[in-house]
């Protein structure tokens, strides 16, 4: 089951990211060396991978710097209510099944304030492409300590350092049932690219944690370098997860997490499995 | 169903069922919900109700992602209603403002009960009035609908649709528990007009269109995803664009134009039932189950003899103030009768004349206010004359 994805030998040459772009809305807020910007980059590539249409295409986003992605995009987008983005694209995907909703959001939105609407979204595997930026901090807020901020690190909040433990979001994911789990880096850019376009490809709820870094506030705080330093600490931290399938007394991983695809089921996709209830209800085959 | 002598069918309904044949019957497609005493009927109705017309019922995970969902579920095109008491709606208050904010239609349903927090779960109040008016954040317009009856939760929540649609905002029904589970005999009321009413779609090519540009009536047309118009909707303090500003220059018309699209459209909005008011001494105000026991109590003072009138607000916000004045305008007297400790007296006390007074009878025991207590606090009014 644990495998990572497989790089395209060969891939469309024809990606133009301003195509996918509100140019209008340049310059960007991101802080220099953010993750944020490569993950969107990933993000439409993929989706110029998938051919998806620009019309149908709606982006839902959360609170905090994830949120703000969503505004570059020309597509549909939604820039909704803190940690609520997955209950708001649960609505408009069964009112809409032809969109391709996709939600971007943060380790904050996702994990904390949403943290209930992530293990249920899991739960009923809708199909949703959820990414899910994990740059371990509240970062619009000023740098406060997050479900994913590592043991010891400095934030605003933890001020002699981080004594709670945290979150394996995809392992999360996992537990509560999505039908496709994986986890990249930015710095894989064509391995995240694919990972995502296989989320999008995928009918069901599909999670996928994007590792993100916040060099400006995370950074900066905890002396992690540059951004080239910090995403080069991000892959030694790492490791492909076939070395962890014995790890079994270590269910949180806070500085060595694995990547990859994790979950890749055949779960019924609900919004199907709905509307052929509906069918029958209305043939009067089921009351 | 069963025909009456009339030959007109009617049909025995609980309140809370009436509230979800209402909607259904106003073209509601979408519901999103979480269980909550005393208006889970509503939800069970719709459960059971929404797949025959192909429609969506949506059990969420709590009453925050209910309100979310049919939120989103509207961004999409759909009529879509979610229903709470009062904790749920305390819980909803935020994404409410987002709907406000962000110009997005929904009926939101507060079937209420005794508070404050867990408070009496299967007793009635109208502890949440004030919550309606100014539940979420920062200023707001609001509409808010408060039926008093069976047959009229059948048909305000079918015009809080139309309303809904029409203005683009989330507008709220509130009615009691004792509404709610009350069984009434009745004739469905015709809504198709409210059924027919529905949003004003973007035309017109995407390159010329602003998301938040309003018509002369205040209200911007709205795109659907999948029509090509690719806008952006938040719930940051946007410019016509849809995009956010901190502009002073442009935030301040978006928000002139956001507050005022109620006062525009109050004629459309405004609904009341005023009774015996033209020589009354001493009107009553009441409204939900507390208007039908004033109602009973002005006949049998006017039988008595005492000039008496009801004004019962269907339509609680915005207040309908300037018909109230000028329905009142002659009464030396108002009765305030509220099952909370004190909340729509607020409004009559800024809408009265220098000279009115204003006396509040109030219950928030869980026990609805009778007939007889009515009449006797219109006495005593009357006695310290």
């Amino acid at each position: 089951m644990n495998k990572q994805v497989a790089i395209k030998a060969e891939t469309s040459k024809d990606f133009e990211i301003r195509d996918y772009l509100r140019l209008d809305q340049f310059p960007h807020f991101m802080c220099p060396g953010c993750g944020h910007g490569i993950a969107l980059r990933a993000l439409l590539w993929a989706i110029h991978e998938q051919g998806i249409d620009k019309n149908k295409l709606a982006i839902v986003s959360g609170i905090g710097c994830s949120g703000r992605v969503g505004t570059y995009i020309d597509a549909n987008t939604y820039h909704t209510t803190h940690g609520r983005p997955l209950a708001f694209a649960t609505g408009l995907k069964m009112a809409r099944p032809d969109l391709h909703v996709v939600v971007i959001t943060g380790d904050g939105d996702c994990l904390a304030i949403g943290g209930n609407h992530l293990i249920h979204a899991a739960r009923r595997n809708l199909d949703i492409t959820c990414l899910m930026l994990n740059n371990e901090i509240y970062g619009m807020t000023g740098g406060q300590v997050s479900p994913t901020t590592p043991h010891d690190r400095y934030t605003t909040t933890t001020p002699a350092g981080n004594v709670e433990p945290v979150f394996d979001a995809s392992r999360l994911a996992e537990a509560a049932g999505a039908g496709f789990v994986g986890r990249e880096l930015t710095i894989h850019l064509p391995r995240l690219r694919d990972l995502i376009s296989e989320g999008l490809e995928y009918k069901g709820f599909s999670f996928i944690e994007v590792m993100s870094d916040c060099t400006e506030i995370n950074g900066r705080k905890n002396d992690l370098g540059s951004s080239a330093e910090m995403v080069l600490g991000q892959t030694r931290a790492m490791r492909p997860n076939e070395y962890d399938n014995n790890v079994v007394d270590q269910p949180f991983r806070p500085n060595s997490m694995d990547m990859g695809v994790f979950v890749r089921s055949d779960r019924p996709e609900y919004g199907a499995t709905y509307r052929a209830m509906v069918d029958q209800i209305s043939k009067g085959q089921k009351s | 169903m069963t025909m009456s002598d009339s030959g007109q069918q009617t049909v025995n309904l609980q309140g809370n069922h009436a509230c979800a044949l209402g909607a259904v019957a106003a073209g509601c497609r979408f519901y999103a919900g979480y269980p909550i005493t005393p208006s889970s009927e509503v939800a069970e109705r719709l459960a059971k109700e929404l797949p025959k017309v192909g429609g969506v019922f949506l059990q969420m995970e709590d009453e925050i992602a209910s309100i979310a969902a049919t939120l989103g579920a509207s961004m999409g095109g759909v009529k879509a209603m979610t229903a709470t008491s009062g904790p749920g709606f305390s819980l909803k208050q935020e994404n409410l403002g987002y709907g406000m904010g962000a110009e997005i239609p929904c009926v939101v349903i507060n079937v209420m009960r005794g508070g404050p927090s867990t408070g009496m779960p299967t007793r009635p109040a109208q502890g949440d009035l004030m919550q309606a008016r100014w539940g979420t954040h920062g200023d707001h317009p609001v509409i808010a609908l408060t039926p008093g009856s069976v047959e009229e939760i059948y048909q305000q929540t079918a015009r809080a649709f139309a309303l809904s649609e029409k203005l683009r905002i989330p507008v709220t029904v509130l009615f009691d528990e004792s509404l709610g589970h009350l069984v009434e005999t009745m004739a469905l009321p015709d809504v198709s007009d409210y059924e027919k009413t529905v949003r004003k779609w973007a035309t017109g090519k995407p390159e010329n269109y602003s998301p938040y540009k309003a018509d002369k009536d205040g209200v911007p047309p709205m795109a659907r995803p999948g029509d090509g118009y690719r806008v952006h909707t938040s719930g940051l303090t946007v410019e016509e664009s849809g995009f956010p500003t901190q502009k002073a220059e442009k935030v301040d018309p978006i928000m002139k134009r956001l507050l005022g699209k109620i006062e525009t459209n109050n004629d459309l909005i405004e609904s009341f039932e005023a009774i015996d008011c033209a020589d009354a001494d001493v009107v009553i105000v009441a409204l939900g189950v507390v208007g039908r026991a004033a109602r009973k109590a002005v006949r049998e003072l006017r039988a008595e003899g005492v000039k008496v009138g009801l004004f019962r607000p269907i339509t609680l916000w915005p207040f309908p103030t300037k018909s109230f004045r000028k329905l009142t305008g002659k009464a030396k007297h108002f009765v305030v009768a509220e099952m909370n400790a004190g909340q729509m007296i607020l409004e009559i006390g800024a809408a009265k004349v220098d000279k009115q007074s204003v006396t509040g009878l109030n219950r928030f025991d869980g026990v609805p206010i009778s007939p007889s207590q009515i009449k006797d606090s219109v006495k005593e009014v009357l006695g310290h004359e």
